[in-house]
């Protein structure tokens, strides 16, 4: 049995590996270098299991793509090529290179956080200048002067959130799950945490749990019992909607405060929205916003693609906005080479440049590359985002 | 107060672990082979039942047995198409298969429903859950339902495997295959028959754990199917009251170690207890000694 055991995952691991590498398959996306247009290109993943991310991403991006090259067609052009990476970071790598020999300028994505750090080497040793809209681990910027992030890195959630319950529930006892297995999740909670014990506080619980786990009963028993009334929830929506329909089975109804991973709870098919009522959240955008440019964003979005724009298609406009913005103050025109526009963009993004979107009407960038702006804390009420 | 909450949702995980362990046992039992793709029929069903209920509108209850009619079909197919031409061919071939079944079904799901999750609305939706010692003990609805499914089903398959004919046939089969055929057994049926009673099961497994853990995506059934087979085999893989005994350890195990040592911890004590059980009696807690003869 031994034997066939050793058998058995050897042709399976072989069996998984020739999946892989023939599935590898071709992307989309328009393009046509144009003489006198600025070339950007997206990368995502546009088919697989992360899809709905990266087809936000490109959606946001060719928005604005689309409403900068209608509003003044006599000014500066872009050119749009987007490349799908299936979350995989050596496919985002062959995206990355499929670009650079399109004639690429200047990068938006990768989308999310481990094909963004594979990319991110590549892209500092060619010199591309990268903004990604949503890899938001540390270790996508870290050691390169030529990434920036539009979205909050992990670390950055946690201190905003710390602070934000500091200021708004300083008597509350907070007790926290988080996914240990998860780089996003336990960057967080450990960034929370230090910034919490520096508040002079200390959490009452923290429990983990892993990948494919469902039961919560034991770590809801555990906060309970801790009396924890304020849940942090640093994870993404689809554990934490059975985490809030166990607790309220077990009739534990404590305050939940989530981050940018929440967003999308509402949206899934059969889920009982009165359950995340009360639901509290840092997200850098809702499509409920009463605020002029993000209404009319959600509007044009709606018009192009028939849905609702997610957080990410909204990181991705406003970074296609912060690039155009950028580039016009570095003075260079659109013949410029790739290692050129790097290098000034970064002195622009590292200067005195000051972005505005609808993901903040103010962001500056610091040396690491990450993004300083202030955090939007939303409430679900009556199963929609309510602004803080 | 705590012990005795950990205690019934021990019960209640265990209780779907047992239910979908008797899927790979019985099948273990009758055709020596591990069907791997068992976990996925499970998603398969809590899938068509999600689909009957929201979309079609169909009550709870029909649209399980929908799921059970669907995957009773489905199980039977695959014996059919994917196994049954393999027999005889050695158990690695087959293994391979039922892993290949797996990764098809899995990514039939994906396309079909794309990897969007879906929240499973509870069978038990508005049943109230019990109130116990002052409010300090909740037993929900699921929980009780699930245990009680639980025995039933693991008593009337006793019943069926040992007084009626057709069980009588499965028993003769799964002990020689040869010699039954010989008696005038059909033996294809007897296989066919008890792929169809496991995924039959299988479908109200589905139901009955998303009905208390409500997530449903493509990969539901792979981790619930893995633990449930280290529960068949923690029992004595072939034996369908070691199924029943080493689902309800298994679940049980796993709540106490989460709750009273580690969350972290959980799943290394959850194997290590099976290392250890198969270590000192390997044909599990129930499982007979086979001799084999020359």
């Amino acid at each position: 049995m031994k034997k066939t055991w050793t058998k058995v995952v050897v042709v399976a691991l072989s069996c998984m590996m020739a999946f892989v590498m023939a599935s590898c398959g071709g992307g989309g996306g328009s393009s046509d270098a144009e003489g006198g247009a600025l070339h950007i290109g997206v990368i995502g993943p546009f088919t697989g299991g992360a899809a709905l991310y990266g087809t936000a991403v490109k959606n946001g991006a060719e928005l604005a793509v689309n409403e900068i090259n209608a509003n003044n067609p006599d000014g500066l052009q872009l050119v749009m090529d987007a490349q799908d990476d299936e979350h995989d970071a050596e496919k985002s790598v062959n995206a990355y290179n499929k670009l650079v020999d399109d004639g690429m300028q200047v990068l938006i994505g990768p989308t999310t956080s481990t094909p963004a750090t594979a990319v991110a080497a590549e892209a500092d040793a060619n010199r591309t200048f990268l903004l990604t809209p949503s890899g938001s681990s540390p270790d996508v910027t870290a050691g390169h002067d030529n990434v920036f992030q539009l979205c909050f890195s992990d670390p950055n959630q946690g201190i905003a959130s710390a602070e934000y319950m500091a200021a708004n529930f300083a008597d509350a006892k907070v007790g926290v799950i988080y996914k240990n297995d998860d780089n996003y999740s336990t960057g967080i909670y450990n960034k929370f945490n230090a910034e919490w014990e520096a508040q002079g506080k200390k959490v009452v619980a923290a429990e983990t749990f892993t990948d494919g786990v469902t039961d919560f009963s034991a770590q809801l028993n555990s906060l309970k019992n801790a009396g924890a009334d304020l849940v942090f929830l640093p994870i993404y929506y689809d554990a934490a909607s059975n985490i809030l329909t166990q607790a309220d089975k077990m009739g534990y109804a404590p305050k939940f405060f989530g981050c940018d991973g929440m967003d999308g709870i509402l949206s899934m098919e059969g889920f009982d929205t009165s359950l995340a009522e009360g639901l509290m959240l840092l997200t850098p955008f809702t499509p409920y916003s009463e605020d002029a440019k993000s209404k009319a964003f959600t509007e044009a979005y709606q018009e192009a693609y028939g849905e609702l724009p997610i957080q990410f298609a909204a990181d991705s406009y406003d970074c296609v906005y912060a690039i155009y913005d950028a580039f016009q103050k570095t003075g260079l025109d659109a013949s410029a080479s790739m290692a050129d526009i790097c290098e000034a963009l970064i002195a622009q993004f590292t200067g005195d440049f000051v972005a505005s979107g609808i993901t903040a009407d103010e962001m500056k960038w610091n040396a690491n590359g990450e993004v300083e702006k202030t955090p939007k804390v939303c409430e679900i009420q009556d199963g929609k985002y309510v602004e803080k | 107060m705590n012990f005795l909450s950990s205690l019934i949702s021990g019960l209640s995980l265990g209780s779907v672990y047992a239910i979908i362990a008797l899927g790979y046992t019985m099948v273990y039992g009758i055709s020596k082979m591990l069907n791997f793709a068992h976990g996925d029929v499970i998603m398969i069903g809590a899938y068509v039942s999600f689909i009957m209920s929201m979309h079609l509108g169909m009550n709870g209850w029909l649209a399980l047995l929908v799921a059970m009619f669907v995957c009773t079909c489905l199980g039977v197919l695959i014996e059919r198409l994917a196994y049954r031409p393999l027999r005889g061919t050695g158990s690695l071939a087959v293994l391979i298969t039922a892993i290949g079944v797996s990764y098809f079904l899995q990514n039939m799901a994906l396309l079909i429903w794309g990897a969007n999750p879906r929240i499973f609305t509870s069978l038990f939706n508005g049943m109230a859950p019990i109130h116990a010692a002052g409010g300090q003990l909740n037993i929900s609805a699921e929980s009780i339902f699930t245990i009680a499914a639980n025995i039933i089903i693991m008593i009337v398959l006793t019943l069926f495997v040992n007084k009626t004919k057709a069980g009588k046939a499965m028993r003769a089969v799964s002990e020689d295959n040869g010699a039954a055929q010989l008696m005038g057994i059909n033996v294809n049926q007897s296989i066919s028959l008890t792929f169809a009673i496991g995924s039959g099961l299988a479908a109200v497994a589905g139901v009955l754990m998303c009905s208390a853990y409500p997530v449903l995506i493509p990969t539901t059934g792979a981790m619930p199917g893995i633990k449930a087979f280290t529960a068949a085999v923690f029992g004595g893989i072939g034996s369908i009251p070691g199924a029943m005994i080493g689902g309800l350890i298994l679940g049980i195990i796993e709540i106490f170690s989460r709750a009273y040592i580690s969350t972290e911890l959980a799943d290394a004590i959850v194997f290590g207890c099976l290392i250890v059980v198969l270590l000192v009696r390997p044909t599990g807690l129930l499982g007979k000694k086979v001799h084999e003869k020359v």
